[in-house]
């Protein structure tokens, strides 16, 4: 990688993808309210932003994880296995004020593991976090069954799915603008976030200068579990249904927003505001390509074209730029 | 001494406070919240409106199965000059549907047909739906009572029960031993039907009839195949096979096509016209019954539409006319019941395809 450093560092972010990533979802999302007829309804807006919280929640942990090298696969196994967790232990008489903690820490637990394998027996998270992906769904048809449990409490279900004083903005935004807030200013403002970026550039060098990586690493997955625990307790109250198979193929998404939203796979790169507005970018576009009736499959395509192109473009713009300074020196 | 005394009293006085803390638990009263039900007077004779917006929605795009329900609401939309759309996820689980509903609450649709894949979390939304005037008719699998205004459902359990006595006792001439080749052994639909068989079986029309064993082949083709070939070599003198289940019906007569039983033992149950095509054209099969999900669109179209021109609430006792399938009547907590299974032989099989 070739960085131009004759410029200040905001300089260079304001040419690189996650800052046209940001550029992009707003205009998609000023196109589609003047374009897409009931896109810019109030109530729209209360759907768009329930359908991605699940998935920009899991993004922020997920960021660190992907920054740092690694990767996460089991988040949405972890949402199911949370949930079915739920369900279980709601059949079994205990009150929600002590089912929510304990779905927390199973959550927490489940990253333990993850993060266990990864740095204690230095086994790659790829392998890893397949294998639990496929673990985790398979403990919670063994807790649950293709069963359902449905009957959680009321004011619980309806704070969940309700808004603000009865406005567009759901409750649930509360939560997420304060962690994405936490997760954002550790990333880009705490010696931790430093050391995220570090550990991804390269390991050797950053234990080199003293940071402990597989330390930062385990608990990284710790937060990834937590976080994908709390996803689940949200989505089970959110469609009053534990399940199994909630948050089944999620994994996919959380991560396609990640590197949509400019986030390097090979690590060291990425910024927390760039990968928000890839989730952003990506329901909206399901969104309002769905009232526009285009079906699933050509959903997909664009999905997948936006996928390649940022992960195409920075490259080409790269290596542009390379040429034109090679082409100054001759 | 003293430091552990005081740490037991700390730990029980706080395993106290947890207790009296308490919480809500599934115990709690939990008081469901009705859905929007319509207190609007249906009026029977009001005119069928045109232009009526349904859309429909799956479990998910692309089974086989589904594509034939919605087939079936197409036609019958066409017939009734409504507009008909499908959507729906590619993946059957409980929240793929939630998203869709609420695309349709923004296009305005008139009624939604759902077929649920969870009949809690689509609830919410559909009671949404409900409250912009919407109309909504679950088909197939039953969304939660109090969100929807209809349910189409496909056949009871009567229905099925006594449409495989019905076709046990033709095919054994009224008299002999007949055995049944059943999914798993805690199979919930198969044993409700065995149930009412063996009810049906106590009737004095029944009398000769004589249920020799009940097999289970898991639903698995070669297990069930086994299970038909055990089934012969310990009862010989068996007239018919009855299979409850479309797994164990395609099993029990490839068995049969293949031995020396051929002609001479009937296969019957509840299995597909393609799955079953060529054994009523070998003559291993002479009738064989299922819902016809076609059938379960076109009503769920008409029903709705009734709904959207106010002919029905979805209240019991209430009638309405489905074109080509006659008159229903609502049953109780807004069932629509299709009515017997079809019955699938030699000269109609052609007709259908699924």
């Amino acid at each position: 990688m070739s960085d131009t450093r004759t410029r200040p560092a905001w300089l260079s972010r304001l040419a690189s993808w996650d800052a046209a990533v940001i550029v992009i979802t707003v205009l998609v999302l000023v196109i589609a309210s003047g374009a897409v007829e009931n896109f810019g309804s109030s109530r729209n807006f209360t759907f768009l932003l329930l359908d991605l919280l699940p998935i920009a929640l899991i993004a922020l942990p997920m960021t660190f994880v992907i920054v740092t090298g690694e990767i996460d696969l089991s988040v949405a196994s972890t949402l199911g296995l949370t949930s079915a967790v739920m369900g279980d232990l709601w059949n079994r008489g205990l009150p929600i004020e002590t089912i929510i903690p304990l779905c927390l820490v199973l959550g927490a637990v489940l990253g333990a593991l993850n993060g266990f394998f990864v740095t204690v027996l230095k086994l790659p998270s790829l392998a890893v976090t397949i294998g639990t992906l496929a673990l985790y769904r398979g403990l919670a048809f063994v807790v649950l069954g293709d069963s359902a449990v449905a009957d959680f409490p009321r004011d619980y279900t309806s704070w969940v799915t309700g808004t603000i004083g009865g406005g567009a903005i759901p409750n649930l935004l509360i939560p997420l603008v304060v962690l994405a807030l936490v997760f954002g200013l550790v990333l880009h403002a705490t010696p931790i976030g430093r050391s995220v970026f570090a550990a991804g550039a390269s390991e050797q060098a950053a234990r080199f200068a003293g940071i402990r990586v597989a330390r930062l690493k385990f608990w990284l997955y710790v937060v990834s579990g937590l976080v994908a625990g709390l996803a689940g307790v949200l989505w089970t109250l959110r469609y009053s249904s534990a399940r199994a198979d909630n948050g089944l193929g999620m994994e996919l998404a959380v991560v396609a927003a990640v590197l949509l939203g400019g986030v390097s796979i090979f690590g060291g790169k990425g910024t927390l505001p760039g990968v928000l507005a890839g989730v952003v970018l990506l329901a909206t576009l399901q969104n309002a390509l769905r009232l526009q009736d285009v079906s699933n499959e050509a959903l997909n395509v664009v999905t997948g074209v936006l996928l390649i192109i940022s992960v195409l473009l920075p490259n080409i713009v790269i290596r542009f730029r390379a040429a034109l300074r090679r082409r100054a020196t001759t | 001494m003293k430091r552990r005394l005081l740490a037991g009293a700390v730990s029980a006085a706080l395993v106290l406070t947890v207790a009296a803390c308490g919480g809500t638990t599934k115990n709690d009263s939990n008081s469901a919240g009705g859905g929007a039900q319509s207190t609007a007077q249906a009026n029977p004779n009001a005119a069928t409106k045109e232009g009526v917006k349904m859309a429909f929605l799956p479990k998910q795009l692309n089974n086989p199965y589904s594509d034939i329900e919605v087939g079936g609401g197409k036609t019958a939309m066409d017939e009734l000059k409504g507009q008909y759309k499908l959507v729906g996820p590619n993946d059957a689980s409980a929240s793929s549907q939630v998203s869709y509903i609420n695309t349709l609450i923004q296009q305005q649709q008139d009624v939604i047909g759902i077929a649920a894949n969870d009949p809690n979390a689509v609830c919410p939304s559909l009671n949404q739906a409900r409250g912009t005037g919407m109309k909504v008719v679950a088909f197939d699998s039953d969304a939660a009572k109090d969100c929807r205004d209809v349910f189409i459902n496909q056949a009871t359990t009567e229905g099925i029960g006594e449409q495989l006595a019905k076709m046990a006792g033709e095919l054994a001439g009224g008299s002999g031993e007949i055995a049944i080749l059943s999914a798993t052994p805690n199979a919930t639909n198969q044993n409700a039907w065995i149930e009412v068989f063996k009810q049906q079986l106590a009737k004095p029309e029944y009398a000769n009839l004589k249920l020799v064993k009940v097999a289970y082949g898991n639903d698995d083709d070669q297990k069930s195949f086994q299970e038909a070939q055990g089934l012969l070599q310990s009862y010989p003198n068996l007239k018919a096979i009855v299979a409850p289940t479309t797994v164990g019906i395609a099993a029990a007569a490839r068995y049969i096509s293949s031995s020396a039983y051929k002609g001479k033992v009937a296969v019957t149950g509840l299995g597909t016209p393609n799955q079953m095509r060529e054994y009523v054209k070998d003559g291993t099969v002479t009738k064989f019954a299922l819902w016809n999900p076609a059938d379960i669109g076109y009503l769920a179209a008409y029903a709705g539409v009734a709904l959207a021109s106010g002919q029905i609430t979805g209240a019991e006792g209430q009638r309405f006319k489905a074109g080509k399938l006659g008159e229903y009547t609502i049953g109780k907590d807004g069932e629509i019941v299709l009515g017997p299974p079809t019955v699938f032989d030699a000269s109609n099989i052609d007709q259908y395809n699924f």
